[in-house]
C-alpha cells in the first residue's frame, strides 16, 4: 500500500489479509488464491503489508477492551492515512469487527467478506469458475462461520458461490441461523477447551462427515435440532466429499476435526477462494 | 350485594399486591447501568409485533410452538370472558356483554372451544415435561427443584381455571334449561357437559357462583404468583422484545470510559469528559465489566426477569452441548436469583430459596465467582446461538462479555494462554507470536509459487 500512496495512486479495494492470512501456513494459501482471483479479474487492490496489525478481535471477545481499543485506533489511523474507502477480507472476525466495531470508535469504510466479493464477481460474469478443476458430482457441505452467519446475516453469498461450482451441495442439519460453532470463536482459537465430554470441532466434524456420507442416522437426536428445521435427508454418498468453509479459524478447526477422525485422505477442507481459484484453473 | 363488596376487596387487593409486585422488580431492574438505545420506534414496534404478539421465533420447533400457541391465544380471547366477570362481579350483573347478540354467540363459542383446546394443549405440555422429559426442560444444575415445580404449577392451575370456566357454564346453562329460559351465547362444549350436572337448582346456583368465584380467585391469585414464576414471561416477553439490540449480533457494545482513555493516550490533547459524580459531586469509582448483578445493564436485567426457562439457548450452545460447564439459561437465572438476593426479595414466593436450594451461595456474594464461575464465562465462544434461539430476544452473551470484562480489566484472572495471547497482540500486533516483519511472507511465496 505504501508504494502505491508513493505513487499517489488510490486501489479500488484493500484486501485486508488478517493474522490468520498472514501467519497460519493453512491460512496462507487461503490468501494466495484469492491474490490469484484479484489478479485474475484485474481488481486494483492493495494489501498493507507490515502496516496491517490485528484487528483486536479476539482481545474483545476475551474482555481486553483496552487492548481492542489500542488496536482499533491505531488501525483507524492508518486506514485513513491511506484514504482507505473500500476494505475486503477473508476472514469475518476482522470483517465483523472493522464493519461493525470500527465506526465507533471513528473508522468508516466499506466493508466486504470475500465470499460477498466472489458471489458478485461470479454474477458479474467477470469470474466463470470452469476452464480449472471440476467439481460436478462432487459433495460438498458449507460450514457456516458464526461471524459471517448469525453475526452479520450473510447465509446465501457463500452458498451462491458454492451453487456456481455446479457440485453437489447437502445442508448439514444445523446449518445457516442454527448453525453450530466450530469452536474457536471468541478467543477460544488461544486456549484449551474448557473440560467436558468432547471438543466442539469434533462434534461438528461428524455432522459434517454424518452429512457427507449420506449417513441419515447419525444425525438424529442432534441437541438443539428438536423438529421442523430438518434439511432433507441426503441420499448416500461414497465417503468423500468437501467441507467448504469461509474462516480461518471454521478451517483450523474442521481440518483438525477430519484429522481427529482419521478421514484426510477422503474428506477434504477448503476455503471458498480456494474453490473458485481452482475451478477457473488459478491453481496454487 | 354483599357478593359485590366481596369482590370489589377481593380484586382491589389482588391487583394492589400485585401492582406492590411489580414496582419492586421495576426498582430491581433500575439497579443496572444505563445503556444507549439507538434504533427507531417503529423498527421496535415491528419487533415486538412480530417476536412477542406473533410468537416468530417459537416456530422454529412446530410441535411446542403449535402447543404453546393454542395456550397463547386462548389466554388472549378467555380474557374478554374474565372481562365480562369483572363487569358482572362489580355491578352485580349477570353476563353482562349479551347484549352483543350473536357476536356474543361467536364469543361464547370461541372461548369454549379454545378452553378445551387449551386443556388437551396442558395436558401434552405436561406430558412433555414429565413423562416424556423433554431434556432442554429437566436437565441442567439451574433447573433445580422450584423451576422444576413452578413449570408444572403454571399447567395445574391452568387446568383448574378451565374447569372453573366450564363448571360455570354448564351449571349456568342447565340452570336455564331447568327454568325453561334461554341462555344468552352458544356453549358448545358445557352443551354437552350438562347431563353430568345434578337437576337440582339450588346444587346448580352454588355450582355456578363456585365456577365463578374459583376463576376470579384463580386469575388474580396467579396474577401474584406470576412474578416468582417463569410465567412473569408473559407480562415481560413484551417491554423486552421492544428492547432488543437492534445491531447486528456481531456488534458488541464499546466501553466510553475506555475510549476516552485510549484517545488521551493517542493524543495528549485530547480532552477527556468528566466522569459521573455522587450526590457529594465526587468523581464515582467506575467498574470495568461486571462483577455484580448490578454492574450488568437494566436490559440484562430486564433479560433475566423475561426468561421462560425453556432451556432452547441452552439446547443449541455448542459449549453446553459438548459436555461443559456453560449453560446461557443459568447464566440469565443466577442473574435474576442475585439481584433479588442482593436487593430484597420483592415476590411472595421467593424461588431462589425453594427447599432449601440458594443456588451456588455466593463467597464473597456477588454474582461473579458467588454464582457464575469463571469456568462456564471462559467456555463461551460467543457464537450466538444463544441469542439467535431465545424466543423472547435475551442476550445471554452481551451478560458474559460484561464478565469477561471484568475478569480481565480489574482482576486479570484470565487463563494464561489468553494473556499470552494479550502480550502476542500487544507486542506483535497478531494474536500469534510472529514477529510482524513477517506479516508479508505469504506473498514471497506466491511469487515463489508462479515461477
Ligand atoms: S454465545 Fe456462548 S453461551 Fe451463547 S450459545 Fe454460543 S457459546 Fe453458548
Ligand atoms: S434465555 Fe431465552 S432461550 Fe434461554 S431459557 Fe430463557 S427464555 Fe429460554
Amino acid at each position: 500500500m505504501a508504494d502505491l500512496a508513493a505513487r499517489g495512486e488510490q486501489p479500488e479495494v484493500l484486501f485486508w489479509v488478517g493474522c490468520a492470512g498472514a501467519f497460519d501456513d493453512r491460512y496462507k494459501r487461503v490468501t494466495r488464491a484469492f491474490v490469484r482471483i484479484l489478479e485474475h479479474v484485474g481488481v486494483k487492490y492493495a494489501v498493507l503489508g507490515m502496516e496491517e496489525s490485528c484487528t483486536g478481535d479476539p482481545a474483545k471477545r476475551a474482555g481486553n477492551e483496552f487492548l481492542f481499543q489500542m488496536q482499533a485506533m491505531q488501525n483507524i489511523t492508518t486506514l485513513d492515512g491511506y484514504a482507505i474507502k473500500t476494505i475486503v477480507t477473508a476472514c469475518p472476525h476482522c470483517f465483523n469487527t472493522i464493519k461493525n466495531e470500527y465506526p465507533a470508535l471513528g473508522g468508516n469504510y466499506e466493508v466486504i467478506h470475500h465470499s460477498t466479493f466472489l458471489q458478485q464477481l461470479i454474477n458479474e460474469g467477470r469470474v466463470k469458475v470452469q476452464g480449472g478443476e471440476s467439481y460436478k458430482g462432487r459433495r460438498i457441505t458449507f460450514h457456516d462461520s458464526c461471524y459471517l452467519g448469525r453475526a452479520n446475516d450473510i447465509y446465501e453469498a457463500p452458498r451462491d458461490v458454492l451453487a456456481a461450482l455446479d457440485a453437489d451441495l447437502v445442508e448439514m442439519k444445523r446449518s445457516k441461523a442454527n448453525g453450530l460453532c466450530c469452536g474457536a470463536g471468541g478467543a477460544q482459537m488461544w486456549k484449551e477447551p474448557e473440560p467436558g465430554k468432547k471438543d466442539i470441532n469434533i462434534e461438528r466434524t461428524e455432522e459434517a462427515l454424518a452429512t457427507l456420507d449420506g449417513n441419515a442416522a447419525a444425525l438424529e437426536n442432534l441437541y438443539g435440532v428438536e423438529s421442523g428445521n430438518a434439511g432433507a435427508t441426503p441420499a448416500k454418498g461414497n465417503g468423500n466429499g468437501i467441507i467448504a468453509v469461509s474462516c480461518p479459524f471454521c478451517m483450523t478447526m474442521m481440518s483438525d476435526g477430519v484429522k481427529n477422525k482419521e478421514r484426510e485422505s477422503s474428506v477434504q477442507v477448503f476455503d471458498l477462494a480456494e474453490l473458485v481459484a481452482s475451478a477457473e484453473g488459478l491453481n496454487a | 350485594m354483599i357478593q359485590q363488596i366481596l369482590f370489589l376487596l377481593v380484586a382491589a387487593l389482588g391487583i394492589g399486591l400485585f401492582v406492590w409486585q411489580v414496582r419492586k422488580i421495576r426498582a430491581n431492574i433500575l439497579k443496572g447501568k444505563d445503556r444507549v438505545m439507538g434504533g427507531s420506534v417503529s423498527e421496535r414496534i415491528n419487533k415486538t409485533l412480530l417476536v412477542a404478539f406473533g410468537q416468530q421465533k417459537m416456530f422454529k420447533r412446530i410441535t411446542p410452538a403449535l402447543l404453546h400457541l393454542v395456550v397463547y391465544v386462548g389466554f388472549l380471547v378467555i380474557n374478554v370472558e374474565v372481562i365480562e366477570i369483572m363487569i358482572d362481579g362489580i355491578f352485580g350483573t349477570h353476563r353482562a356483554l349479551s347484549f352483543m347478540g350473536p357476536v356474543y354467540d361467536v364469543l361464547m363459542a370461541t372461548n369454549e372451544i379454545l378452553g378445551a383446546l387449551v386443556i388437551v394443549a396442558v395436558v401434552a405440555l405436561w406430558w412433555r415435561r414429565n413423562v416424556q422429559k423433554v431434556h432442554r426442560l429437566s436437565a441442567g444444575v439451574e433447573m433445580r427443584a422450584w423451576p422444576r415445580l413452578d413449570g408444572n404449577i403454571i399447567l395445574y392451575v391452568e387446568i383448574v381455571l378451565m374447569t372453573a370456566l366450564f363448571t360455570m357454564n354448564t351449571a349456568d346453562l342447565k340452570l336455564h334449561q331447568l327454568e325453561g329460559v334461554d341462555l344468552p351465547g352458544s356453549f358448545p362444549i358445557s352443551s354437552l357437559l350438562v347431563g353430568l350436572f345434578p337437576e337440582n337448582v339450588t346444587a346448580l346456583h352454588a355450582l355456578e357462583r363456585v365456577g365463578w368465584w374459583l376463576h376470579i380467585l384463580g386469575i388474580l391469585a396467579f396474577l401474584n404468583y406470576l412474578p416468582s414464576s417463569k410465567h412473569f414471561h408473559i407480562i415481560m416477553a413484551f417491554p423486552n422484545v421492544y428492547y432488543t439490540r437492534l445491531v447486528p449480533q456481531g456488534q458488541f457494545s464499546n466501553v466510553d470510559s475506555i475510549t476516552h482513555e485510549v484517545k488521551a493516550m493517542m493524543d495528549p490533547s485530547y480532552q477527556v469528559p468528566a466522569g459521573p459524580v455522587d450526590a457529594d459531586g465526587n468523581p464515582v469509582v467506575q467498574r470495568f465489566g461486571a462483577k455484580d448483578a448490578d454492574d450488568l445493564s437494566w436490559l440484562n436485567l430486564l433479560n433475566a426477569y423475561s426468561c421462560t426457562e425453556c432451556g432452547r439457548c441452552t439446547s443449541v450452545c455448542p459449549a453446553n452441548i459438548t459436555g461443559k460447564l456453560l449453560s446461557p439459561r443459568k447464566i440469565i437465572m443466577d442473574t435474576r436469583d442475585r439481584i433479588e438476593e442482593k436487593y430484597e426479595s420483592p415476590l411472595i414466593f421467593r424461588p431462589n430459596q425453594y427447599n432449601g436450594e440458594i443456588g451456588a451461595e455466593s463467597e464473597d456474594g456477588s454474582l461473579v465467582r458467588g454464582k457464575v464461575t469463571p469456568e462456564e464465562l471462559w467456555a463461551c465462544t460467543t457464537c450466538n446461538a444463544c441469542v439467535e434461539a431465545c424466543p423472547v430476544n435475551i442476550n445471554p452473551l452481551d451478560s458474559i462479555v460484561e464478565m469477561r470484562r471484568y475478569l480481565v480489566l480489574e482482576e486479570s484472572a484470565a487463563p494464561h494462554s489468553l494473556n499470552v495471547m494479550f502480550s502476542n497482540i500487544e507486542n506483535n500486533g497478531a494474536p500469534w507470536a510472529f514477529s510482524p516483519s513477517d506479516r508479508f511472507n505469504w506473498a514471497e511465496e506466491l511469487y515463489v509459487a508462479e515461477k
